[in-house]
């Protein structure tokens, strides 16, 4: 079993296949621009960031993380309203983040997870809303209320379906 | 140099990456609010993009179709007979909403209310939204080949829904009066107060800019104001659900939309909006001391005491120059024997009458004669659902579209058809 080794640690590098690296993501904005029309409480939800976290984490590899954050957020901003960059930048910052914490936690159990990608959501919140305001001048709200609810919904549907794309990924 | 950059490499990358999406962003907000220098790729991402949505929403329509078209007949003939009953019902309604209509156009001519709101729309599909929870914004399956522009109302029978944003060959993206980076000039119906209509984050809409001692009461109808020169003026915008204290001495006022945001199916673009302000239509020009005189209180008229010389002022009349080639008012009696030429009365509808010397000020307000265009359309708020003709937003034209002409439409003589203020016309409002 090829195993890579970073800090002492074993920790398994993932790779997946081309038509799921590009599929999956390609799927998922599919559907963040179908659903929330079909079920409009599917518009809390954000399958790209899910996404870009899970590729992140188990690819584990900043680089392909970041390039990966900076496409899908760069396609979602292009099926937007609003100027072109600001979730490419805010999903570049988590895909590295992401990547960058999977060499040095284990992410993957659950409960892992589930917090982590609680805490990528406010990361990837807190990053468009820095830019969206501080650039753009969109007149954003935040509300720690509803962002934190919509963080752990994030996260009981992104573990979900972390488990469902582990049937995807091959170990390198 | 190298060595630094080798042991920070994806550090070094990662600033890279940022730096150029820092630098594509300030370039998009330095040139301009518009979309037109990113254009081509928002257009590859959406021509990548909607196909799907459109075959999924065809393959829904589809499946819907084949169910209720060829499954759910059970019980078609008794609904049959239940709609041809309430055709019959409806035909009566329409018939009694005709006159009600032909009264209001009379009685707005006799106001000099000719604002007339034409609209052209075009109907489109709903087909998905942007996907984001932070902005709403809606795709529609019409796009620049259906002759959409950027900033075309979008609107449902129900109400107003939002503007057109961005115009791809066949799709469009729709950003709804809920999105936080919207707003509509709007007011309440009763109480007239004006305000702009905003987004919020949680895609409420909040009415901003009403002072607090104002009296707003819950359930009171918002309309469009046409003041932002999109939206078409008296369109259905929500009503008022809740009325609170706000910041800087304006109320914050909750407004339900009167179009469901979140379940858009189908949708209305307004492609052409002609929108006239009351005018004078005297072809002579009036002056200051006329405008004056018409909005400064008149001494009421005597009633006419002819019998049978009811009021019907409003019929063709025609104003009858004086020695120094003004208009003056005709008496009502002689005005209801004598209907004026359709060209004569279509350029003196609402002239104003100088008064004789030692003669209080009359004003003279016609209804406008045969063959003026301008009486197709009228003010209100209702909408017709016919998605490509044109639709005039008035709430009389919506059930009674044919002009009605004051030559075919010849003034009664009883005092019950004319009510006899209006004909004589001295004080409108």
């Amino acid at each position: 079993m090829p195993i890579t080794y970073t800090s002492e640690e074993q920790i398994e590098v993932y790779r997946f296949s081309i038509p799921v690296t590009v599929g999956v993501p390609l799927l998922a904005l599919f559907l963040q621009a179908f659903l929330p029309h079909r079920f409009p409480f599917f518009r809390i939800f954000d399958l790209p960031l899910l996404v870009t976290i899970y590729f992140g984490m188990a690819r584990r590899n900043p680089i392909s993380g970041l390039l990966t954050g900076a496409a899908i957020g760069l396609v979602q901003d292009m099926l937007g309203p609003y100027p072109i960059g600001i979730y490419g930048i805010a999903k570049t910052v988590v895909g590295y983040l992401a990547s960058s914490l999977g060499v040095k936690l284990d992410v993957e159990n659950a409960g892992t997870r589930l917090l982590v990608t609680l805490g990528f959501y406010l990361v990837h919140a807190a990053v468009y809303f820095t830019v969206a305001r501080g650039m753009v001048n969109l007149k954003l709200d935040w509300s720690w209320g509803w962002g934190v609810l919509q963080g752990l919904a994030n996260a009981v549907v992104g573990v979900a379906l972390y488990f469902v794309l582990d049937k995807f990924k091959q170990r390198t | 140099m190298e060595s630094v950059l080798g042991r920070y490499r994806n550090l070094t990358i990662l600033v890279g990456v940022l730096f150029l999406q820092v630098l594509g962003l300030a370039v998009q907000v330095k040139r301009s609010a518009d979309s037109e220098n990113t254009r081509l790729i928002r257009v590859w991402a959406v021509s990548a993009i909607t196909p799907f949505e459109r075959g999924l929403v065809w393959l829904q329509n589809g499946g819907n179709n084949l169910l209720h078209d060829y499954f759910f007949l059970r019980g078609v003939r008794a609904e049959n007979r239940q709609l041809k009953d309430q055709i019959e019902q409806m035909k009566l309604e329409r018939a009694r909403l005709s006159e009600e209509a032909i009264q209001a156009e009379r009685l707005q001519s006799l106001l000099a209310f000719k604002e007339l709101v034409k609209i052209n729309t075009v109907a489109a599909q709903v087909i998905g939204s942007s996907g984001s929870d932070l902005s709403r914004s809606i795709y529609i399956d019409k796009g620049e080949n259906a002759g959409l522009k950027a900033d075309m109302a979008v609107i449902t029978a129900g109400g107003i829904v939002g503007k057109v944003w961005l115009v791809y060959p066949s799709t469009s993206l729709v950003l709804m009066i809920n999105d936080q980076s919207s707003g509509v000039g709007v007011f309440l119906e009763k109480s007239r107060l004006q305000g702009v209509l905003r987004g919020t984050p949680n895609g409420e809409l909040i009415l901003e800019r009403v002072m607090s001692d104002e009296q707003v009461v819950p359930g009171e109808a918002v309309l469009s104001s046409g003041g932002d020169q999109i939206f078409p003026k008296g369109l259905p915008v929500g009503t008022v659900s809740k009325v609170g204290p706000g910041r800087d001495l304006f109320l914050n006022i909750n407004v339900k939309p009167a179009a469901d945001l979140s379940r858009l199916e189908e949708v209305l673009v307004v492609t052409q909006k002609e929108e006239r302000e009351p005018v004078a239509q005297s072809g002579a020009s009036v002056r200051a001391a006329d405008i004056l005189a018409r909005r400064l209180p008149s001494v009421p008229d005597k009633p006419a005491t002819v019998p049978g010389a009811v009021s019907t002022g409003n019929t063709g009349a025609k104003p009858q120059p004086n020695d120094a080639g003004k208009p003056v008012a005709t008496p009502a009696t002689k005005l209801a024997a004598k209907p004026a030429p359709a060209s004569a009365a279509a350029s003196s509808a609402t002239g104003v009458a100088k008064p004789a010397s030692g003669e209080p000020l009359k004003k003279v307000v016609q209804k406008p004669a045969s063959g003026d265009s301008e009486t197709n359309g009228g003010t209100g708020s209702a909408l017709s659902t016919d998605a490509t003709s044109d639709t005039s937003t008035g709430a009389s034209k919506s059930v009674n579209s044919p002009a009605k002409p004051a030559a075919a439409q010849p003034k009664p003589a009883s005092p019950q058809a004319a009510p006899p203020p209006a004909a004589t016309e001295d004080n409108p409002h």
